[in-house]
Formats: C-alpha cells, sequence, structure tokens
C-alpha cells in the first residue's frame, strides 16, 4: 500500500492507503475525498481531476503528458506543479505523495 | 395507360411511423428532423448501436456523414483533435464561406486554445460565485410571479427567460435588449424554412446587425478599464483584441448559443423528466440535498445537443470501419448518453445515480463545454428555489419538441401550478 495525502483547499487532509497501480485520482475516488471530480473517468479528456503537486514530489511524479498538457493549458488555474491525477500512476516511488486540490474544478 | 413512374414518390427521408428495427440500415438518416421532433428517435440510436455502431448514410441532403453511436468511440474521437478536425464546421451542414462565422469551437489547436483562454475566465467558477446571488435574485423574481392554477408555457415563462438574463449578465448586455440575444442565437441555429428564417441569407442579414451591436458595445468597453464581463475581455484580451469582425461576431455567437437552447432546454426538459419519473420526484421532495446530482442528471438525460460533427484529416479507423480523410463523422452524445455499455441503467431518469457528472452532455477533451459549471449554476439555484415553493411544477399537456436533430429541446411546456402545491399555504 502507498500513502497518499490529499489536502483540501480549505486546510481538511485525507490520508489514505492506496494500491499501486490505481491513478491518483481514483485512489480519491474510491475512498470518497472531496474536490476531485473525475467527470471523464480517468480518459485525460475533462480537467476536472487537476491536482497541484507538493513541491518536494513533483519531481518524482514527473511531468504532464503528451495529451495531458493541451488540458491543463485551458485550465485557469495552471501552476508550474499542476498534473492531471488521472494521470498519476501510483507505485512505491510515490509513497508519502502529498496533492494539493484547487478550490473549483473546471 | 398512365406512366407508373409518374406515381412513384421518392420516399420521404423522414423516419416517422417507421419501424426502427427492421427499417435497412442503408436507410437511416439520423440526421433527419423527423424522429427528433417526433419523440421516436431512441430506439433508432438503439438499432444502430446494436447494428452499426459506427454508421455510414451514403445519401443525405446534406451530403454522406457517418454517424458514431458508442460512449467509448466518441471518447476516442474527442481525445484526437489532430485526426477528428472541428475545423472547418462542428455542424452537420458543410458551410459556405460567404455565411461562416470563425469561431473557437470549430478551430484546432493551437489557434483554439489561444482564443478560448481568453474567454474562460468569465465562466470559471470564482467569477460564479459573485453571480450566485445575482442569479438566485432572478430565479425568485421569475418564479413568485408564476400564475396558479392556470396552464402556462414553462418554456416562456421561466427557461427562456430566464437563460436570456444570465446571457445578458454575462455580456453586460443592455439589459431591456436582452430579448435580441435569444433571437440571434435562435436565428444563428435555425434551419431555413422551419419558421424563423426562410434562408441562410437571410439569417446572415439578421446577424450583421448583432455584428453592428456588439460592434458599438467594443467601441465602449475598449475605451474603458478592463471588466469582468465578455465584451470587456474580448476587446481586452491579447489573442482577441485585434480580433476581425466576423472573428468577433463569430465568437459572440457562440457564447450567445452555448449558453442559450443548451441552458433553456435543460431547465424545461428537468420538469419533463420529474414528472414522467414521479418516484424521482417524490426522492427530491424527501431529499433536496440531491439536488446537484439531479441537475447533471437532467442534462444526461436531455442531451441538449444531440451530436456534434468532426472531419476526418487523415484515413483512420473507428470501430472496424475505415474512415477516409475529408469525411464528415457525427458524435451522437444523444447516442452515447443511454449507452449500457457506459451507463448502468441509461434509459431510467435516477437523480442520485452514482457517477452522475460522466456523460457526453458537455462533450469531453478540449473542446468540452467551458459553460458548463455555469448551466449546473442555473439549474441548482433553480431548483434550489423552485424545491422550497413548489411540491410540485406539474405537466398538463404534450410538450412540443423543436425541429432539429442537432438542438434537442422543447417550444411549449405546458404546466400548472396549483395553489394545493405552493408550500407554506
Amino acid at each position: 500500500m502507498t500513502r497518499i495525502t490529499y489536502i483540501e483547499h480549505n486546510g481538511t487532509e485525507h490520508v489514505i492507503d492506496a494500491n499501486n497501480g490505481e491513478s491518483v485520482m481514483e485512489a480519491a475516488i474510491n475512498n470518497l475525498v472531496p474536490g476531485i471530480d473525475a467527470d471523464c473517468g480517468g480518459a485525460c479528456s475533462c480537467g476536472t481531476c487537476h491536482v497541484f503537486v507538493d513541491e518536494a514530489w513533483v519531481q518524482a511524479v514527473g511531468e504532464p503528458g503528451e495529451f495531458e498538457e493541451p488540458m491543463l493549458d485551458i485550465n485557469p488555474e495552471r501552476s508550474a506543479n499542476s498534473r492531471l491525477s488521472c494521470q498519476i500512476d501510483i507505485s512505491d516511488e510515490l509513497d508519502g505523495l502529498v496533492v494539493r486540490l484547487p478550490e473549483f474544478q473546471f | 395507360m398512365p406512366d407508373v413512374t409518374d406515381q412513384r414518390t421518392k420516399p420521404s427521408r423522414s423516419l416517422v411511423g417507421r419501424d426502427p428495427w427492421t427499417t435497412p440500415l442503408d436507410e437511416i438518416d439520423l440526421a433527419h428532423p423527423g424522429i427528433w421532433q417526433a419523440n421516436e428517435f431512441l430506439p433508432y440510436l438503439a438499432r444502430l448501436r446494436r447494428d452499426a455502431p459506427v454508421h455510414y448514410c451514403a445519401d443525405s441532403p446534406l451530403g454522406p456523414y457517418w454517424s458514431v453511436m458508442k460512449y467509448k468511440d466518441i471518447m476516442t474521437m474527442e481525445a484526437a483533435p489532430h485526426i477528428y478536425s472541428s475545423e472547418p464546421t462542428i455542424g452537420i451542414v458543410d458551410v459556405i464561406p460567404e455565411f461562416t462565422l470563425p469561431m473557437f469551437i470549430a478551430m484546432d489547436p493551437p489557434k483554439h486554445e489561444e482564443q478560448r483562454k481568453t474567454v474562460q475566465g468569465v465562466v470559471a467558477p470564482a467569477n460564479l460565485k459573485n453571480l450566485e446571488g445575482l442569479i438566485r435574485q432572478r430565479v425568485i423574481a421569475i418564479l413568485d410571479k408564476l400564475p396558479k392554477d392556470e396552464p402556462f408555457n414553462w418554456v416562456d415563462l421561466v427557461s427562456r427567460d430566464l437563460t436570456t438574463q444570465m446571457l445578458a449578465t454575462l455580456f453586460d448586455f443592455p439589459f431591456e435588449d436582452r430579448h435580441k440575444l435569444t433571437y440571434w442565437s435562435d436565428v444563428a441555429t435555425a434551419i431555413p424554412g422551419a419558421g424563423l428564417i426562410d434562408s441562410y441569407e437571410e439569417g446572415f442579414e439578421i446577424l450583421k446587425e448583432c455584428l453592428a451591436y456588439f460592434s458599438r458595445l467594443w467601441q465602449e468597453r475598449a475605451g474603458r478599464e478592463p471588466g469582468s464581463d465578455l465584451i470587456s475581455m474580448l476587446a481586452h484580451g491579447e489573442a482577441t483584441r485585434n480580433m476581425p469582425p466576423r472573428e468577433f461576431l463569430g465568437n459572440l455567437i457562440l457564447l450567445i448559443v452555448g449558453g442559450n437552447d443548451t441552458t433553456r432546454n435543460s431547465i424545461s426538459g428537468g420538469v419533463l423528466a420529474l414528472n414522467e419519473n414521479p418516484q424521482e420526484y417524490q426522492k427530491l421532495r424527501d431529499n433536496p440535498a440531491l439536488i446537484p446530482s439531479m441537475v447533471s442528471e437532467i442534462i444526461r438525460w436531455q442531451t441538449p445537443l444531440a451530436y456534434m460533427r468532426r472531419t476526418a484529416k487523415v484515413d483512420t479507423e473507428l470501430g472496424g470501419k475505415t474512415i477516409r480523410a475529408g469525411d464528415k463523422v457525427l458524435m451522437w452524445y444523444a447516442s452515447a448518453n443511454r449507452d449500457a455499455d457506459a451507463i448502468d441503467n441509461p434509459d431510467e431518469f435516477i437523480i442520485d445515480r452514482p457517477r452522475a457528472r460522466q456523460h457526453l452532455s458537455f462533450g469531453f477533451g478540449i473542446h468540452r463545454c467551458m459553460g458548463n459549471r455555469l448551466a449546473e449554476m442555473q439549474l441548482r439555484i433553480l431548483w434550489e428555489e423552485i424545491s422550497q415553493r413548489f411540491d410540485k411544477v406539474e405537466v398538463v399537456g404534450e410538450p412540443t419538441r423543436i425541429y432539429s436533430s442537432f438542438v434537442k429541446g422543447y417550444t411549449d411546456l405546458p404546466v400548472i401550478i396549483r395553489s394545493s402545491a405552493v408550500k407554506g399555504q
């Protein structure tokens, strides 16, 4: 199990034990973490699973993919450490990952 | 002896009254408005999903075209704008350049993103928070004026006016002229001969008045400090401030149309869906906390825009078929939203279904409706205020549907609010 912390915009923390192979989005949905909508179900096609990766984890998580980038590009709140959480696959390397949730999904 | 061939009439392309399960596949022209207005379209969608999920209509008055019926195949298309282009148009009618308005819904990357990014701030949730109070005020004013114990047309008294007021707010459009927004939007999507315009030429002349009016507003706003209304954003935004007039008009029409009959028809559709499913209406009464989820379900059930069109840029394969470069391909959202392979019990209206937001009414991908949160907010506020006032908005007659295979909506929805249904009496 891999430990992931989701911090809501209002500061509420959710610490989840997730399965390797799941996406960060799926782990949130499966554990009823509020603030991620995932309207397209993980197809990199809606932008509503947007998260801000904590500074300390940006390198481990990596850059947005080729199809992820245009979806992030049209998000007005996009920042340098933005990712679509449906595109981040959980593995042992991400044990302890911290992501922050935006106030709104678009 | 009379010539038999004189008495043979060309078969009507309308499928109305025919059997959806035995009509030969090559006689199905799904884009013909007949079955959509007659409310006979659902079995045709099911038939094609089963027998021809990627279906070619070789012979139509609007040229040959593909129909894509399955949720997963449409998702494939939405994720591939480099294969399935939105240029030159996202409607089935092939555009005539003189009557074409450039708009970012019909653009591909990178120009699409450059233009979209300029305006989407106006419907960003952070901005919507500021509009919530005003929307609620408007909803209350409309609901409190509704007649009791006499039938009225919900479309006219609620759906249309509420939506128009919202548009006027987004544009900071002179409130007393707001009916012009609805009129121009309806002209922009009208089929000639269906009651509003007689020809595309006539429509285009009318839209020139729209351009003149907005150009005046543009001049005013360009001369002021940037504001948070749409016109100001276009007039000041780097990617849009030097926009040629036709492109300005095109993007204006896009934003007016985008937020006009779609929201209007979801407002009407919700009343109809609840009346057709009284056990769901009871669920709503028992638990108004279900409103946000109900709003998504209404939008799925109604699917206000039945399809969007793409044009293949290269030869490609989809659902086992070969699509050639240049082919016209329609993504039938109205079908995907009833696809049992993607959505459980898709033909049932269930206001608290799990994953209610997973539907295709807003599309997906880079063109996903940028007004989606605004639409949802309008519907949510409306139903919050209805729930506080009326136990039941009762449909008392058959709705009249629009003659269109693109716009799925209503011109008439006869309803009544009985005084016995008014709360607090």
